[in-house]
């Protein structure tokens, strides 16, 4: 029952750097109405670019310097892109997200190549920080939990308790009003867009040493953070949060334990099949739950769809 | 006047074959591998090894047949084995030959079928089929044909020969397999497991298990379960990003015994494993130790790396395909009839090679070459022998000479 706690602790880190990504990415979209496609491939550009300041200035100076890179690139892409395209509609936005995405993977193979970067942890956190009956719990796990709780409540004070915050959850709700109050609009949606980028790289900085900085890593993450924040409901922080450690649970659960569908399906008072190796669904009975780990969060989103559509946590009735 | 015919007559003789000398046709050699899209980094570093040996092996040596070049014509077919047959018809188009492929062995198996098919309708543009790194053990056994030949050990003789280094290592009680969920990584599993029961029956195997493949984004949770299994050592046939991720979960979680493993190198792998890979990482296969054996071999790698400063010397088996070609051209004495080429080809003995002096011998009844297979360990290696410029590299740790020269093949081979 030990594995228990482990594999809580591991899915907490999971969750918590899915929350990075898909707090960014829910803020941005409540705001402006716009998913951005090319979310994870700023998440890429902080690995890319930390792993570049490191060689040259260690480690921590990339995990200070790198977001503020990738938000200011994507302030950028706000203010010279997104705002350009915004005037015709919807559609345009997205298609030119999309085609962001794509340009960024093809930037970085350019120059950095495609190959695996040796991205590595830093020294100073390379120990084990304790173990459970065996199972050791790297300290750079440890670090990543206390990044992305700090991030947690620092954007929550922001959001909530400051007169920015409170310009900002305005500007959400009736942009217009705001507008007419005096505040700049256009200046919180870039300086929104730039933070959500910035998230975004910084958990490329933590991920990249754990989870390989290699051109296919936005793709392999991006998927899921849409997933994540249609489960937690658009636009909504908290719901972006229980989403994810739902998530980083759940695939870590189904993972640790062989559960099979043999099983569940003789659980509930199916049978199998006599002749298994004949019968046209053996690939169903043959499904063991690590095979599908993976896909349970999208079944998970199809089910939230069909009976909450706005979400765990989202205000905006659909 | 009769004589000023003649002589005029073998005055032109004489330049028509001085001519063509000069204009001698070059051998062409079609590469189908990928060159774009994710898989390119190696497609592109063979492609390399294959133009560095043709002009240093071949071309610097005076060629073939007295004068003929080689020449490498790069088609990119993005592992994909539509877009391959695609350009398998544009390289016969262009005049290709000889055609080579290694990456994915679903291209090889579409290939193979293609090339039979064309050379039965097309008995005056014949092609081989040189294989130099596609394992699927199928291509010499039930879908071999008289076209293909392959030069690196196929999957079974690679786990025969990693079986072999476990059943001597009386450590090793548990057995953990896991791999990707395609027909390589049920293969691998398969062997494992039958080979294992076979040699070292006391062998428990405490986990067989296979992962999506490219989808995986954290492998904790699958290195937590190997730990939690107690499993004294791990075989994964997993490659790419998949074979780092795992790799590097495995060792982070504090698992102390050997992971056996077919592609734990090269591509940056290397480098990202560095120091925390030495004496836990194996990898089966041909080749030789770093630095090499032969001086000659010593110097080719300097200057590749002279050439490719960012390449790897990472397929060696591609030098062995080039001489061995070059060879069976000219014991043929035509580069353009393939079916002599094909004979001149099977069942040569082949001493010649870069990285040893055992005898090598491609199998007539399979077309499958029979060489020594190696582990090798993850170990320290000094410059250029290292692999991403890292400075760490392969190291020979067991030998099985002339591997599975035995092994048994269901080939029924057609000759033309």
């Amino acid at each position: 029952m030990d594995l228990v706690l482990v594999n809580l602790i591991d899915g907490l880190v999971t969750g918590l750097l899915l929350f990075m990504l898909s707090a960014g990415l829910t803020l941005i979209f409540s705001m402006m109405g716009v998913l951005n496609f090319a979310h994870a491939s700023f998440y890429m550009l902080g690995a890319y670019f930390a792993y570049q300041i490191s060689i040259a200035l260690g480690f921590w100076m990339g995990l200070l310097i790198a977001p503020l890179i990738v938000g200011v690139i994507g302030a950028g892409v706000e203010r010279y892109g997104l705002r350009r395209v915004h005037q015709y509609g919807h559609v345009p936005e997205l298609i030119f997200t999309f085609g962001l995405a794509l340009l960024i993977e093809e930037l970085v193979q350019f120059i950095w190549g495609r190959n695996q970067m040796p991205y590595q942890i830093p020294d100073a956190l390379n120990f084990t920080a304790f173990a459970i009956s065996g199972n050791s719990i790297p300290a750079y796990k440890v670090f990543m939990i206390f990044i992305s709780v700090a991030i947690f409540i620092g954007l929550l004070y922001v959001l909530t308790k400051t007169r920015v915050g409170m310009i900002i959850q305005a500007a959400l709700s009736y942009p217009r009003t705001v507008e007419a109050l005096g505040h700049n609009v256009p200046l919180i949606f870039m300086g929104v867009f730039g933070v959500g980028t910035a998230l975004a790289g910084v958990a490329g900085v933590i991920a990249g040493p754990v989870l390989g900085t290699f051109p296919g890593m936005a793709f392999v993450l991006g998927s899921i953070v849409f997933v994540t924040i249609v489960i937690g409901g658009l636009g909504s922080l908290w719901g972006a949060l229980v989403a994810s450690l739902l998530i980083g649970w759940i695939t870590t659960f189904a993972k640790s334990y062989n559960i099979r569908m043999e099983d569940i399906l003789n659980g509930i008072g199916i049978s199998t099949p006599e002749n298994l190796s004949d019968s046209m669904f053996r690939d169903i009975w043959a499904v063991t739950s690590p095979q599908i780990a993976d896909i349970l969060p999208y079944i998970l989103m199809v089910l939230i769809l069909i009976f909450r559509p706005y979400g765990l946590f989202g205000n905006r009735d659909a | 006047m009769r004589k000023s015919i003649k002589l005029g007559l073998s005055a032109a003789l004489a330049l028509s074959v001085s001519t063509a000398a000069v204009f001698a046709e070059n051998v062409k050699i079609a590469f189908i591998d990928p060159l774009s899209g994710g898989f390119a980094a190696t497609g592109i570093n063979g492609l390399h090894q294959f133009e560095f040996a043709a002009e240093t092996l071949v071309n610097a040596k005076g060629g073939v047949l007295g004068g003929d070049m080689f020449e490498i014509l790069p088609f990119d077919n993005k592992v994909s084995p539509k877009e391959s047959l695609i350009q398998l018809q544009v390289a016969i188009d262009q005049g290709a030959r000889y055609i080579v492929q290694g990456n994915s062995s679903g291209v090889a198996n579409a290939l193979t079928e293609a090339i039979d098919k064309h050379n039965r309708r097309n008995p005056d543009s014949q092609v081989l089929f040189l294989n130099y790194s596609a394992v699927d053990p199928a291509l010499t056994n039930e879908k071999c044909n008289f076209w293909h030949f392959r030069f690196d050990p196929h999957a079974d003789m690679k786990m025969a020969a990693l079986t072999d280094m476990i059943a001597e290592n009386q450590d090793i009680k548990k057995v953990y397999v896991i791999g990707q969920d395609y027909s390589f990584g049920k293969a691998v599993a398969d062997a494992a497991v039958s080979m294992l029961a076979e040699k070292r029956p006391d062998i428990e195997i405490v986990g067989n298990e296979l992962h999506p493949i490219g989808k995986v984004k954290d492998f904790t949770p699958y290195a937590r379960k190997i730990v939690a299994s107690g499993a004294d050592a791990v075989i994964t046939g997993n490659w790419g990003a998949d074979m780092l991720g795992l790799g590097k979960s495995i060792l982070e979680n504090g698992f102390e015994g050997p992971i056996f493993t077919y592609y734990a190198a090269a591509d940056g792998i290397t480098a990202a494993f560095g120091e925390s890979g030495v004496d836990s990482l194996y990898l089966v296969a041909e080749g030789d130790d770093n630095p090499p054996s032969k001086p000659e071999a010593q110097e080719y790698i300097q200057a590749f790396k002279a050439k490719y400063p960012d390449g790897n010397m990472s397929q060696t088996r591609i030098t062995n395909v080039i001489q061995m070609l070059a060879q069976a051209i000219d014991e043929a004495g035509t580069a353009t009839d393939v079916v002599k080429v094909a004979n001149a080809l099977e069942d040569m003995h082949f001493t010649n090679s870069l990285w040893s002096t055992a005898d090598m011998h491609m199998r007539p009844e399979d077309h499958q070459l029979i060489q020594d297979i190696h582990i090798f360990g993850h170990q320290k290696v000094e410059a250029p022998y290292d692999m991403d410029n890292s400075g760490y590299g392969l190291k020979v740790q067991y030998t099985v000479e002339n591997a599975s020269a035995d092994i048994a093949t269901t080939c029924e081979m057609k000759r033309p």
